[in-house]
């Protein structure tokens, strides 16, 4: 196989996963109606797992580096799954900045699912005939899944637009506060293996069908947006998440349970 | 020729006899995730290593690591000492190798079983799901997300059942 993904592009795949399943997890418990914390936990759940993967395919590629000092290491030495998603700080974190955004409101958790969801299957479409078996293994299996969180908030963006006024209203500023953010999925400063100016056109129909079916004027690409995410600069609530997430990890090092 | 004396076959009757923890009617070979076993002999050992490959069933499935414990468990009760059990992702696991068996049990048990093969893509259309109760295509989709990672929950107009509909992957 010629193409081999850089560690940098696994942690970026695998940072995206983890930092937005880590958000949607932060519903369950708190959904409108059981249907619904249970829909987000599986789709929390969903991300935790594919960040998994990616993790670990990282974590074997920086194992077979002579040099791996710059990677966070267990007691053994080794890289894994679990040093690289609770033993780096914010700076070292890849993955975009509308992730890492707060839930917010119904209306902002859901629109936030469906711009990334929508991305993120085209991108796993791409990824899942890529000649790297396991990049392609582990896309083709997210893929599946993803195709079910673009339907399931599909369905809540357009509830919520072709809704009442308090919806549409709480939609619309979810959109103003959502959209200097998507910027950011076209920049692929990584590098990733895919045909970026098609996945854009498909990402911008697909997201102006459902806009017109909740009565939102057509979003168009922003001629500036907010960026760093990939490069390690981030908002100031990614340091908030990583403080919850890592805190066992860091007050009782190599703990387990 | 080494001399095994443990036979693969032997092997695949035991893991027929390891269930899911989430579905407990099923095998791990009814849900088609054990893709080889291999029993081999090196020269300074004295007992077969054992090694069943498997591949995860959904990516966030918490019950992954526990049915690799259990097929472990399971081959080591049944005296066998050295048991190495591998994960591969790849080709990514699909419903479609639920064996037909595994299907029937799963509706006995009173889950839907997959309606329609995954890789046409049809499984996010509007699909009919039969409820396994009553038997009636009269039924409707309740939430896209059910107990498990693995299902949705559906209800049967006719009998006014809620079941569990195995989601096609």
């Amino acid at each position: 196989m010629s193409y081999q993904p850089t560690v940098s592009q696994l942690i970026h795949l695998a940072d995206n996963a983890l930092i937005l399943g880590h958000r949607l997890s932060e519903w369950c418990g708190h959904g409108p109606a059981l249907e619904q914390d249970i829909a987000l936990s599986n789709i929390a759940l969903d991300y935790v797992g594919a960040a998994r993967n990616w993790y670990q395919l990282a974590a074997n590629q920086i194992n077979s580096l002579q040099d791996k000092a710059a990677f966070p290491l267990n007691a053994q030495g080794e890289a894994t799954e679990d040093t690289l998603a609770y033993l780096r700080d914010a700076f070292d974190f890849k993955n975009f900045l509308l992730l890492e955004l707060p839930n917010g409101d119904w209306a902002v958790t859901t629109l936030r699912l469906l711009l990334s969801a929508s991305y993120q299957q085209l991108l796993l479409q791409q990824l899942s005939t890529n000649e790297h078996a396991d990049v392609a293994a582990i896309a083709a299996k997210s893929l599946k899944e993803v195709t079910y969180h673009v339907r399931w908030s599909e369905d809540w963006v357009k509830r919520l637009g072709d809704g009442t006024d308090e919806s549409h209203q709480r939609l619309q500023a979810a959109y103003h506060e959502l959209w200097p953010y998507i910027g950011e999925f076209w920049e692929n400063k990584l590098a990733l293996p895919i045909d970026i100016a098609s996945m854009q056109a498909q990402w911008l129909a697909k997201i102006n069908q459902v806009f017109e079916a909740s009565h939102l004027p057509q979003g168009v690409l922003p001629t500036w947006h907010q960026t760093g995410g990939t490069e390690g600069i981030h908002t100031e609530h990614l340091g908030y998440i990583l403080a919850e997430m890592q805190f066992l990890q860091r007050a009782y090092p190599n703990a387990e349970w | 020729m080494v001399t095994n004396t443990i036979s693969e076959a032997y092997v695949w009757e035991l893991l027929a006899q390891v269930n899911d923890p989430e579905v407990p009617v099923l095998s791990v070979l009814d849900l088609g995730i054990v893709r080889a076993v291999t029993v081999s002999l090196t020269a300074n050992e004295n007992a077969p290593q054992v090694t069943v490959t498997i591949t995860p069933t959904y990516t966030g499935c918490p019950a992954t690591d526990l049915i690799a414990m259990n097929i472990r468990l399971g081959l080591l009760q049944a005296g066998i000492p050295k048991v190495n059990i591998q994960t591969v992702l790849s080709p990514a696991w699909t419903t479609d190798w639920i064996t037909p068996e595994g299907a029937a049990k799963l509706k006995a048990y009173g889950i839907a079983p997959p309606v329609g093969k995954s890789l046409d893509n049809a499984y996010l259309e509007d699909i009919t799901v039969p409820c396994p109760r009553c038997g009636s295509n009269d039924t409707q989709l309740l939430s896209a997300f059910g107990s498990t990672a693995c299902k949705a929950l559906y209800q049967c107009s006719d009998c006014k059942e809620p079941f569990d509909y195995f989601k096609c992957h």
